[in-house]
């Protein structure tokens, strides 16, 4: 077992944990976390999807120990039901959901391009959910939610 | 989550009578389940089962059909509130919990509306009740009901006097009975039902909030993992204890019958000692090749159902100048939910509670009772949604798991199933190999038409009484139903196209009694049944996707003979008014150009576009669609890309259209994937589609076709069924228009680029030898 410090979501833990642990058990078992989900455990699905630096990481397969000292964001970090964060407002307004429980793949992945690439063309950002399924296949509400996030945060 | 329904209405509990969950399963259970209302310790005939008003005016209403992402609890809450005539935000619905709400069998078959939202039920119940709160305010008001007006939980009388449904009747029970004449709103008059209200999880889920059946948490709780066995049908030889002991935080390895499971402090301790545990199987005979499946399946003993004869059938097949004949195929397809499944239990010797996924909260509280052993009423079944399942994905089976081990460990344990244990044995849509045969007489009509099925069956739904049916009851030693053969009966009774056996262009005559949706009157179904290897059970439109995908391509190879347009050829030959306005408003919504398939200008290189029209009567009579999809094949690679998707839907009266549509542009696009990609493969020891790379998904990243939805709204008629109408015609709409573009049929899902371009292929060979 090692000491393991998290800065998740603007507040740092310190677990006592195997370092071998996956970033997602971390958060969805020690710390309580909702969004990031199990879905497969080998990075196939994108689930578990949480930023670290911003960049998109699939935390079921991330080991606590290779995490650091870096900020890491999850669905629940982007911002509140009272106050969502633009793109969850989005995909609010859009309806962009079935069951849900793909949704950290999808709209981390979508805001981390996005943030890297403003102007993404639905191309660039289809691109990038290349490897993130929704199996109720909610896809169309979804491509019209991060396409309205898009244009509305250029403007 | 732990409040009880005697706590929450704070009276003395007259609620319990005297019925027991008896069994239910019907024959072959892996049809849609048992999703009718049962007698329980909650009696469904009392209208307190149902409703209850708090001492705020708020309306608590106790559902057994839940939500899993189809929108039943939005639309249920919608029903409540417009028949009590209160706001949405004051009503609270209780969804599928053993201990308060009423046993209503699964929520499946998409019987939920049906059920829920015609004269019986919980549209009863809240009928029932503002019937019964307006005849109290006439009483306290002294002024006749029928001079009462209700609005936001007031009454309010001509002169102005009002009272409350709190002061009425808050914090105490109605002590009525349903009452079968309630009226219900009238559709004309609804201000919330048939709007589109957003789904109101919506902002829990977007944010993260929102708890999943795998986000529960309970004190003192452990974690376990299953160890499957590495072959179909492998036995226990042993379990060395012994290789996991250094695992920190071990605590224990279960071993029931052929059942194993590990238990450990932490999540990542129980998958590595999983994975470390030493076990011995023993070898189980091969299982049949996957190659020559289809054909080997049709030599099994089978049980046999004919659901329609005209005993003429071979006669005019005889007589007829044209016989097309042709045999569909469709492979076992997986649920494949994208959250591998989770369940929680803890089971104490005098008291269980079981965290749960399941559709069928009731049946699953029986089948743990069943298993553990424990007595009925010591289980509770607390439905938790989890990643969406559309149909019987391993939400029950990790449910046993759960109890399992939770029982063996004396703790509460949550078990996560890996992706390998899902896909490995859940219970698979069925595979079918379907054979067509019909006549073309003088006119250029079909004059016969002639089906014979084959579909693979083992276990299913386990019911209220078979834990045997899925792979954790099957391992812990308990039987699932198989399949009993036997000949076929002519048919006695009316034709019920519960499956979607029977196309609809027959007239489905029994008996003087016509029950099909078309016109050919020489007709003959006949069904096969035979023991599957795998599991199966139902997914999204269970054998009614596979049997319509033949019947939909079928009647367009018809069509094609007589160079007939596919549109104009389906209209001649319906008579079910719906499908024939499914139809019509399809191919107009979609432009439809009127002609026969294929294109006669189809290109030989390059790319081909096509279109192509499929329609269904679910079940017969739950749900009416029609659809034209728009597709593009790339000659050289055999790729299909669907470029749009015309979707006409009649389902009767439209509780939330936004519900609607997301559900048919979903079905749509799952009906696209499971036509274009989705196939369980296997060797001849076990399922080798263990993962996303194994079992081929369409992703977020393809380009996605447009999908305009057409909704027919009929206030008239009684609510049907939604959720599976739209995704059974995407695998024939798009094989019709791969023949339209191509001229290429093909008679076997999916239509894999391989597939595509070998069919391309030897159709050039053909013609260019």
């Amino acid at each position: 077992m090692s000491k393991i410090s998290l800065n998740v979501n603007g507040q740092s833990h310190t677990l006592e944990l195997d370092a071998e642990t996956p970033l997602l058990f971390a958060l969805s078992d020690e710390l309580g976390l909702r969004g990031p989900k199990f879905g497969c455990g080998m990075a196939q699905c994108g689930a578990c999807t949480v930023l670290l630096r911003g960049q998109v990481v699939r935390s079921c397969v991330m080991p606590v120990s290779a995490v650091g000292h870096d900020e890491i964001t999850t669905l629940e970090g982007l911002g509140t039901q009272e106050k969502p964060h633009p793109i969850q407002q989005s995909f609010i307004d859009e309806g962009a959901a079935q069951c849900g429980f793909c949704l950290s793949g999808v709209i981390l992945t979508a805001k981390a391009v996005l943030d890297k690439k403003p102007d993404a063309s639905d191309e660039e950002i289809g691109e990038a959910l290349g490897g993130v399924l929704c199996r109720c296949f909610t896809h169309l509400r979804m491509r019209r939610a991060i396409r309205k996030y898009a244009d509305a945060r250029k403007a | 989550m732990s409040l009880s329904r005697r706590d929450f209405l704070k009276t003395s509990g007259a609620l319990v009578v005297s019925f027991s969950a008896t069994s239910l399963a019907g024959p072959l259970a892996f049809m849609q389940g048992p999703f009718d209302t049962h007698p329980s310790h909650i009696d469904p005939r009392k209208l307190d089962s149902w409703i209850a008003v708090s001492a705020d005016g708020s309306v608590t209403a106790y559902t057994g059909k839940c939500d899993f992402g189809q929108g039943m609890f939005t639309v249920q809450t919608q029903l409540v509130a417009e028949e009590l005539c209160v706001p949405i935000s004051k009503v609270k619905l209780i969804q599928c919990d053993t201990s308060m709400a009423p046993d209503q069998g699964t929520t499946s078959g998409s019987q939920s509306t049906p059920t829920n939202f015609n004269s019986d039920n919980l549209a009863q119940a809240a009928a029932t009740a503002r019937e019964a709160l307006i005849s109290m305010a006439a009483v306290q008001l002294q002024e006749p009901a029928n001079q009462l007006t209700v609005s936001d939980g007031i009454i309010t009388a001509k002169s102005g006097r009002h009272v409350t449904y709190a002061a009425l009747i808050g914090n105490k029970q109605f002590n009525l009975p349903l009452n079968k004449t309630a009226k219900r709103r009238a559709p004309t008059q609804w201000t919330v039902l048939g709007k589109p209200v957003p789904a109101l999880d919506r902002a829990a889920l977007m944010t993260g909030q929102f708890e999943f059946v795998h986000n529960i948490r309970v004190p003192g709780m452990l974690h376990g993992r299953v160890v499957r066995p590495p072959e179909i049908g492998a036995t226990l030889a042993g379990v060395d204890e012994s290789s996991v002991q250094h695992v920190p935080g071990f605590v224990k390895v279960v071993v029931r019958n052929n059942f194993v499971g590990v238990v450990a402090e932490k999540q990542f301790h129980a998958a590595q000692a999983a994975r470390q545990l030493k076990v011995k199987w023993n070898h189980a005979p091969d299982i049949p090749e996957q190659k020559t499946f289809f054909d080997s399946l049709r030599k099994q003993p089978s049980q046999d159902s004919l659901l329609v004869n005209s005993k003429d059938v071979e006669q005019q097949l005889a007589q007829a100048g044209t016989v097309i004949k042709a045999t569909y195929s469709y492979p076992y397809q997986m649920h494949g939910s994208v959250g591998a499944s989770c369940a929680v239990a803890d089971i104490k010797p005098d008291k269980a509670t079981v965290w749960s996924a399941t559709q069928s909260v009731y049946p699953t509280r029986s089948i743990v009772a069943k298993l553990l052993p424990l007595p009925l009423e010591s289980v509770r079944v607390i439905y938790v949604r989890g990643s969406a399942c559309y149909g019987l994905n391993g939400a029950d089976t990790v449910s046993l798991d759960a109890a399992l081990l939770s029982q063996a460990v004396g703790k509460p344990v949550r078990v996560q199933l890996s992706r390998q244990d899902e896909m490995a044995w859940e219970n698979y849509g069925a595979a079918c190999v379907i054979e067509q045969r019909a006549a073309i007489g003088d006119k250029q009509t079909i004059t016969a038409w002639d089906c014979e099925t084959w579909s693979a069956s083992k276990g299913g739904r386990p019911g209220y009484d078979r834990p045997g049916n899925v792979i954790s009851g099957l391992l812990a030693g308990n039987d699932p139903e198989e399949v009993q053969p036997r000949a076929a009966a002519e048919p006695q009774t009316e034709l019920r196209n519960r499956n979607n056996a029977a196309p609809s262009y027959i007239a489905g005559c029994v008996n003087g009694k016509c029950n099909g949706g078309g016109t050919i009157r020489s007709e003959r179904v006949l069904t096969h049944t035979f023991a599957s290897p795998f599991f199966t059970g139902p997914l999204r439109s269970p054998l009614r996707i596979q049997f319509t995908f033949a019947h939909e391509c079928f009647m367009d190879e018809l069509c094609a003979s007589v160079k007939a347009d596919p549109v104009a050829f389906r209209l001649q030959h319906l008579s079910d008014e719906r499908i024939i306005g499914a139809v019509k408003a399809a191919a107009q919504a979609a432009k439809w150009e009127s002609r026969p398939s294929p294109k006669a200008s189809a290109s030989q290189t390059g790319t081909a576009i096509g279109r192509g029209i499929a329609c269904v009567a679910y079940e017969g009579n739950n749900g009416y669609a029609a659809a034209v999809a728009e597709v593009s094949v790339d000659l050289a690679s055999g790729l299909v890309t669907p470029k749009s998707f015309t979707v006409a839907i009649d389902c009767g009266p439209i509780s939330n259209p936004d519900g609607l549509r997301n559900q048919t542009e979903g079905g749509i696009l799952q009906g696209m994937s499971r036509a274009l990609l989705e196939e369980v493969k296997w060797d001849n020891k076990r399922v080798t589609s263990t993962d996303w790379e194994t079992y081929h998904s369409l992703y977020l990243d393809l380009a996605l076709p447009a999908v305009n939805t057409v909704l027919i709204n009929r206030p008239d008629v009684p609510a049907t069924g939604a959720g599976e109408t739209a995704i059974t015609i995407a695998p024939a709409a798009i094989g019709n228009a791969i023949f339209d573009a191509t001229g290429i049929r093909l008679r076997e899902v999916p239509f894999t680029a391989q597939r595509v371009r070998a069919a391309l292929l030897s159709a050039n060979t053909r013609t260019n030898p």
